[in-house]
């Protein structure tokens, strides 16, 4: 099934490895590419907004929305029972009602919509309806959901040996709970979904969705039509980091239905408040651990139980959760360990993916715990993490996968430390902070180590379509999505090189359900390769039937047949591509071709908690120093060093493009980014004015990111590793060195800081240090 | 009395009625235009995706200037030459800045992009050049992406403005300038009738006479608040009398007692004259917003609207200034602390509108500090904010003028800890402690999203503290993070 892959030599790619500009670039900066929002509309287009639950918690008990239907321009009001199929818009659990009909999960909770001529007259309209709610106690925080014990799947667990008796024999002991905030994706495009009517009952969705198959399948199971009756496209996201892997289904099904209803296109864009409060967000996390270790450091046993705030319903808790637990050891060898987790059901908007996908969560706990330790044994925090990194014959993780690149971990940190100045600055600092009664710096030099596939095995396929037309150029289409990440550009890349032709040839064209069917949500870093895979396969095919005729138009055979630089060479003959193209037309040789990829060698069998869950790990590591005022909380990210593997890149601006952007956004979620619910149940921090992610000053001028000189062992897309999601976690060394910062307050006293660490939730902790610590 | 709307687009005279007053210059491009290069973002001005620029002949230049079009009501770009992102490039070839963009792979998602290259299109036109890392970073507050991390968009910009700006537009300035000049009238612009308008009175006279005749009408300066009034509150908006055409009510007289700024003096204007009372009201200003906002926001905007937590009132509450209304009776002068009474409800009469504040400059003897805190640097809003002006008698403090944002409904002043302050010595900190116990009986702040009500009493005690510290030392390198004075009065 897969393609073979050679070893191949650097200098003859003309267009892999190499630092292309995106390929809408010269588009985005002229204003010229196109969102949803910007396709010109069908003439009649109608516009659709969401009233929601003014409730966190209870029943709905009457919705009289008269007065709506009243205004000029309303068309149509949309309610439960006005949906034809299922009233489901859930990816996987049956959970996720479109519009309520009775029990209510989340306050803003969408009950009915409007449809009218125009946006402005449909968002005015909402506001008429009124609603009478029999209310309960929401809730709210991960205590209200223990104490009413409600989740919303069953709580998993995993380990090895029994590490609470490893731990009460350990020579030392610490235990805690630890907080971590959740986080919005904050993609500057909010959700939207135009939806055309066709013949037959068919709709047309453009959705702007990572998951355009599963819009097609929730939209044809809330009409009750077939799948084939439904087709979604996405040229391009204006971001999505996860929230438009499920999250993107509703809207789209919610304008499907207008269309179906009205008979006219239909379109609904959320207002950013409104996507704010109405889609899901990456989970907050309380995380009860107990650790023991020795004199040096030294991990003996390790438990931690994960209590993770889902929201209201299941969505993708399962594997967000599960990855939280297979990134529970982040890069540490643990002989005895126990990683536990419930997945609590809260009455707030239901958690989702977020680029990391619960992995950031897991790793940032064991981060901390590597500092507790060192402020225990009073090691350097480095050093805790030296004395624990996996080695080989210690190696295992707590779900039994065999850790195989110790190597590249032990080397990678290793050369970080040195071109970070490490040792050096620490000296220094440690001087500064003696001379400094309030402004106090910190650093901290943390690794990462994260699994890609997708843990759910099935997800682990992609597929491609390519034609070559009969002047050359070439179509691509494939199951990816294009959300900034350079997925587009990436497999273009590949798929010229295959036909060693010129990017220009490459017609790279919108994904869409009608061209390959069946497609995994481009997450879990796998996009690149897993389409990029698909793509060389299909391109591969079409070049060797391409060589075939060549081949026997020269007499020579056809793996004799070169292609290179728009040519193609048989023997001492050459022809144009174009030319070739031609002949295979007038010989009859098919010029499309549909490739598929699955990945190899991954297997997991979550009953038994056993097998390969990832074909491969990604690592990284990140030096961050800081500055603190203790005296406000207020601090500055002055200088960060990283070192990332990539693999061998299949494109290194892109590739320094993710790790750049992701490690910022990391930076955001656990520094500024914090997501209040008052207890009622309501977001407060609903728009950027009260939502603060990272503007470009919160960016060090000293910003130094490299690739780490290193290969895929596994058989990927050109030895490229995926690069989407790790480089998020590269930004616990900036929270680690904020708590290292308000430690020099006091040596002798762990740092009580949770995450987001907020200006005053440093100040919090600088003012616990100084034993008169702030009332709540 | 025009009619109509009248602005410059692509080299055209374009005449715009019989739009709601309500209608955001967005919503014109977009759904009227059909220029969907501009991007909505947030619909609140925070975000920068639908930044464009203004061009408007000011003190005889014409000058580019950054907008949120999304919460600028379209009747505000009268006068103006609109540049959308769709205007740079000319011919197939991109402006130096989109180039740049494309060079240093500034774009990802591409979605906040129009906005951050129109950024940096005000900036390669108007910016110092050699330009710094930090007014490239001042210039791109406003604009967030979710994507970059930002070094890459910042890079192209250092590359781009790094010579003096030569592209179309600046070839075509005097040109430009000569157009816009011969199009402005002094005309009062009323589009809509009497039920619903947008109404640009030309002079004061005009102005007070609309007003008394429509109390209900809701006065408009820069809108980057009532703009969100409109796409969050969706506030009818029916009757709305914009201010930025009324003639000498943006004036700003830099005397060498007192500077008075007109109520519609954009921050951007006010600046630097802000700056020239103390560095810090500088590095206030500087982090006042973002550009965008300070473009279109007012002094005036900013005092009237009675927000307890917008940065000027303190300061300026705290620098003792004084506040102009006129109404149906004339004139009339208060203490500027004095308008604000309670949570959103001001000293202004039916009919009354803000005409300047007049603040007193710094006299020998006089010190002045202010802090902002928040939970990010620039564009945020302040979780506390204090300033503080010092009387000095040698090493004694003879007099204090507290006043601080976020810590009550109003902007306040803090009477007993000024009480507790006078007499104290600079060269005895246990002497402040009185001070900073009184706070409390000052201010009883709230808790809410932004941050806890501990937090903020503990931060405004801290920022006085420090502002002592600072002036017992003279010295600003121990107590701060950002906008050490030492640099900021380099960069006056």
């Amino acid at each position: 099934m897969n393609a073979p892959v050679k070893p191949v030599d650097a200098e003859s790619l003309r267009h892999v490895r190499q630092a292309l500009p995106h390929d809408s670039a010269a588009k985005h900066v002229q204003g010229a590419a196109q969102y949803i929002d910007d396709l010109r509309e069908p003439d009649g287009t109608l516009h659709v907004a969401i009233g929601g639950s003014p409730k966190a918690r209870g029943r709905l008990v009457s919705l009289d929305v008269s007065a709506v239907r009243a205004v000029p321009g309303v068309i149509a009001v949309l309610k439960a029972a006005d949906i034809p199929g299922k009233n489901d818009v859930s990816p996987a659990f049956g959970d996720d009602p479109m519009f309520v009909e009775d029990a209510i999960g989340f306050h803003g909770q969408a009950v009915f919509a409007v449809v009218a001529t125009e946006r402005d007259i449909a968002r005015r309209a909402v506001k008429l309806a009124t609603m009478e709610i029999a209310a309960e106690r929401p809730s709210v925080t991960v205590e209200d959901a223990l104490e009413r014990d409600e989740t919303v799947l069953p709580d998993y667990a995993f380990g090895r040996g029994d590490p609470l008796t490893a731990i009460a024999a350990a020579p030392h002991r610490l235990e805690g709970h630890f907080r971590i905030g959740g986080q919005e994706h904050f993609y500057l495009e909010g959700q939207i979904a135009l939806a055309i009517p066709g013949e037959d009952g068919d709709i047309y969705v453009h959705s702007s969705t990572q998951h355009p198959s599963e819009v097609q399948h929730v939209v044809a199971r809330v009409l009750g039509i077939p799948d084939a009756y439904v087709t979604c496209e996405i040229r391009r996201m204006g971001g999505g980091f996860g929230g438009k892997e499920s999250q993107a289904t509703q809207w789209a099904a919610i304008a499907a239905l207008a269309a179906k209803v009205t008979g006219r296109p239909c379109k609904l864009r959320l207002d950013r408040d409104d996507d704010f409060i109405l889609t899901g967000k990456r989970h907050d996390f309380r995380c009860d651990w107990q650790v023991g270790f020795d004199a040096d450091g030294r991990i003996l046993g390790y438990a931690v139980e994960h209590l993770a705030r889902c929201g209201y319903s299941a969505d993708l808790s399962s594997g967000v959760v599960d990855r939280t637990m297979f990134h529970s050891d982040n890069a540490y060898w643990m002989p005895e360990v126990r990683v536990g987790s419930r997945r609590l059901k809260t009455n707030t908007v239901s958690n989702t993916a977020f680029r990391g996908f619960g992995g950031p969560q897991g790793m940032l706990a064991i981060e901390h715990v590597m500092d507790r330790i060192a402020w225990a044994t009073g090691r350097d925090p480095l050093d805790v993490r030296y004395a624990n990194l996996y080695r080989p014959g210690e190696n295992l993780t707590p779900f039994g996968m065999e850790v195989e690149e110790t190597d590249t971990l032990h080397a990678l940190i290793r050369a970080l430390e040195e071109s970070s100045d490490y040792r050096k600055r620490r000296g220094e600092i440690a001087a500064f902070n003696a001379a400094s009664p309030i402004m106090k710096r910190g650093l901290a030099l943390t690794p990462v180590k994260f699994g890609i596939s997708f843990t759910l095995t099935h997800l682990n396929q992609a597929g491609a379509l390519v034609h070559v037309y009969q002047d050359g150029s070439v179509h691509l289409n494939h199951g990816g999505t294009e959300m900034g990440q350079g997925l587009y550009i990436k497999v273009a890349q590949v798929v010229a090189e295959e036909f060693g032709i010129a990017m220009e040839r490459v017609r790279i064209t919108a994904t869409t359900t009608a061209k390959v069917p069946n497609t995994a949500p481009t997450a879990a870093s796998s996009g690149t390769d897993l389409n990029g895979m698909a793509a060389r396969i299909a391109a591969g095919a079409i070049r060797r039937r391409m060589a075939a005729l060549a081949a026997e138009l020269y007499g020579v055979a056809a793996d004799e047949v070169v292609f290179r630089d728009d040519r193609v060479f048989a023997g001492n003959e050459s022809l144009s591509f174009t030319e070739l193209a031609k002949k295979c037309v007038l010989a009859r040789v098919q010029l499309s071709e549909a490739g598929f990829y699955r990945t190899p060698k991954i297997t997991w069998d979550r009953a038994k908690a056993t097998g390969r869950p990832f074909l491969y790990f990604a690592y990284g590591a990140a030096c961050s120093e800081v500055i603190v005022d203790t005296l406000t909380g207020e601090y500055r990210v002055t200088r960060v060093d990283i070192l990332h593997d990539v693999g061998k890149s299949l494109n290194p601006a892109i590739d320094i493009g993710q790790i750049e952007g992701g490690f910022v956004q990391g930076m955001g979620w656990l520094t500024t980014e914090e997501l209040v619910f008052d207890a009622e149940g309501r977001l407060r921090t609903h728009a950027p004015s009260t939502y603060k992610i990272p503007v470009a000053s919160d960016v060090p001028a000293d910003f130094r990111v490299a690739l780490f000189p290193n290969t895929n062992r596994e058989e990927t897309i050109y030895r490229s590793k995926a690069v989407g999601e790790p480089p998020i976690m590269l930004a616990n060394s900036v929270f680690c060195a904020l708590a290292d910062a308000v430690h020099a307050l006091d040596p002798s006293q762990p740092v009580p800081l949770d995450a987001p660490a907020t200006p005053e939730a440093v100040l919090r902790a600088c003012e616990a240090l100084r034993g008169r610590p702030l009332p709540a | 009395m025009r009619e109509t709307i009248r602005l410059w687009r692509r080299g055209e005279r374009v005449e715009i009625g019989g739009f709601h007053p309500r209608t955001t210059l967005l919503d014109h491009l977009r759904l009227q235009e059909r220029a969907t290069g501009t991007k909505e973002g947030c619909a609140e001005g925070d975000c920068g995706a639908c930044t464009v620029a203004l061009g408007r002949v000011k003190d005889g230049r014409l000058a580019y200037e950054p907008v949120n079009a999304c919460i600028l009501l379209l009747g505000q770009a009268d006068g103006a030459e609109i540049v959308t992102v769709e205007d740079l490039a000319q011919g197939g070839a991109l402006h130096p800045v989109q180039a740049a963009m494309v060079a240093h792979h500034g774009s990802q998602c591409g979605f906040c992009t129009p906005g951050i290259v129109m950024s940096l299109f005000t900036l390669y036109q108007e910016g110092a050049r050699p330009v710094s890392r930090a007014a490239v970073n001042d210039a791109l507050a406003g604009n967030l992406c979710r994507c970059t991390g930002y070094r890459p968009i910042v890079d192209a910009a250092l590359e781009a403005c790094a010579e003096a700006p030569a592209d179309r537009f600046q070839g075509e300035r005097a040109a430009t300038a000569e157009r816009l000049l011969t199009a402005s009238d002094d005309a009062d612009v009323l589009v809509g009738d009497a039920s619903r308008f947008f109404a640009a009175p030309a002079s004061e006279d005009s102005l007070a006479r609309l007003y008394g005749e429509h109390p209900d009408a809701t006065l408009v300066a820069g809108a980057t608040d009532v703009g969100l009034w409109v796409t969050k509150g969706m506030a009818a908006l029916d009757k709305v009398i914009w201010l930025g055409r009324v003639a000498g009510l943006d004036r700003i007289d830099d005397g060498a007692e007192a500077l008075s700024l007109g109520a519609t003096a954009t921050h951007a204007a006010a600046h630097r004259s802000l700056a020239g009372i103390d560095p810090d009201l500088g590095e206030l200003m500087r982090r006042f917003g973002s550009a965008q906002v300070r473009a279109s926001g007012t002094v005036g905007g900013n005092i009237a609207n009675g927000s307890p937590i917008g940065d000027l009132a303190p300061a300026l509450i705290a620098l003792g200034a004084e506040l102009e209304l006129r109404g149906p009776d004339g004139l009339r002068t208060i203490p500027l602390e004095s308008f604000f009474i309670a949570y959103r409800r001001q000293d202004r009469r039916e009919g009354e509108f803000v005409r300047r504040l007049i603040v007193p400059k710094l006299r020998a003897g006089e010190a002045f500090r202010c802090a902002k805190v928040s939970k990010r640097f620039d564009e945020d809003i302040s979780s506390a904010m204090g300033a503080f002006k010092v009387t000095l008698d040698g090493r004694r403090i003879a007099a204090v003028r507290i006043a601080y944002g976020g810590m009550a409904g109003i902007p306040k002043r803090a009477p007993e800890t000024e009480a507790a302050l006078a007499g104290a010595s600079l060269d005895e900190p246990a002497s402040w402690d009185a001070a900073l116990s009184a706070m409390t009986r000052d201010y009883q702040p709230l808790s809410d999203h932004r941050s806890s009500a501990a937090y903020r009493m503990t931060v405004a005690r801290n920022i006085l503290l420090k502002a002592l510290m600072e002036l017992a030392s003279g010295d600003t390198a121990a107590t701060r993070i950002v906008g050490h004075r030492s640099t900021l009065q380099a960069a006056e």
